[in-house]
């Protein structure tokens, strides 16, 4: 199990998830800190991200779309809050217009990410913690919906397949 | 089966949903336990206010920030005004949390995939 715990708290509108890897915390931060490798993760598999711009420094800011099944590029942005190489990340993930850029009069959800060396391992900690409900609503707007479906439906055929 | 939940799930999210008011109403303690007995079962707003150490009125205030949010209905029977939690806007609030905890985990899963080496997509 990746994911070795994960934490709502409806009341203070936060997510924390905690996932253990196998590999030094160094080599985990390389998929946040490189474009090419954080776009393989980043949107769901149905909605895969590209970063246009990803400035990996305190103050630095992102810019990247994903790309839908049916051409839609719904699109977001980054920017960098606060910094500790490899053990600590703060940043603000918004929602961007057409044209890129945050859009007004949407908050930013609020992401903390912490990395702890577990032997050989690393524990990573991402805490999201979100301003305002509706942005939620409006975050999962942004296509995710359908990708996370689709892993949900992946996730029930593996627990069919374990009950045969 | 998950996924069917999940669809529903979904489409209920496009839906004209006042998640400001749910999560103002579940940010107390007091609007939780109310509603967690008014789903167990349904009562009047007396019988719930003899739970707590408040005025009638100030369980009556908290019942009417649940109602607002459509987390319960309340029906007049005679004298009496009787609670009824509202289960599936109770769940609204969750979901959404929910959606956001699977992308986590799906973000998780192709991080290790990632560094396995695994991933389907080799760049």
């Amino acid at each position: 199990m990746t994911v070795i715990s994960s934490t709502k708290d409806a009341a203070s509108l936060t997510l924390t998830v905690v996932a253990e890897f196998d590999a030094e915390p160094a080599r985990v931060w390389q998929v946040w800190e490189d474009p090419r490798q954080l776009e393989r993760w980043w949107g769901p598999p149905t909605y895969p991200a590209t970063f246009t711009r990803h400035d990996f420094q305190v103050g630095g800011e992102s810019r990247y779309h994903m790309t839908g099944p049916t051409g839609d590029t719904p699109r977001g942005w980054w920017r960098i809050e606060a910094i500790d190489k490899p053990h600590r990340l703060d940043f603000a993930n918004g929602l961007a217009g057409d044209d890129g850029e945050p859009a007004p009069g949407v908050e930013p959800m609020a992401g903390y990410v912490t990395f702890e060396q577990t032997g050989a391992g690393t524990r990573m900690t991402a805490v999201t913690h979100f301003t305002d409900p509706q942005q939620m609503e409006k975050m999962l707007g942004m296509g995710m919906q359908e990708g996370m479906t689709a892993a949900v439906s992946q996730i029930d055929e593996v627990l069919v397949s374990a009950a045969v | 089966m998950v996924g069917i939940t999940y669809n529903h799930m979904v489409a209920r999210m496009h839906s004209d949903i006042d998640v400001d008011r749910i999560f103002h109403a579940l940010a107390d303690a007091t609007r939780r336990d109310i509603l967690v007995h008014a789903i167990q079962r349904e009562q009047s707003v007396s019988t719930l206010a003899r739970r707590y150490e408040m005025s009638f009125a100030a369980v009556q205030k908290h019942v009417a920030v649940l109602e607002k949010a459509d987390l319960v209905t309340k029906q007049r029977h005679g004298r009496e005004q009787i609670v009824h939690g509202n289960l599936a806007t109770l769940r609204r609030a969750t979901e959404l949390l929910e959606a956001f905890e699977q992308l986590w985990i799906q973000r998780a899963n192709r991080i290790a995939d990632l560094l396995a080496g695994e991933e389907g997509n080799p760049s």
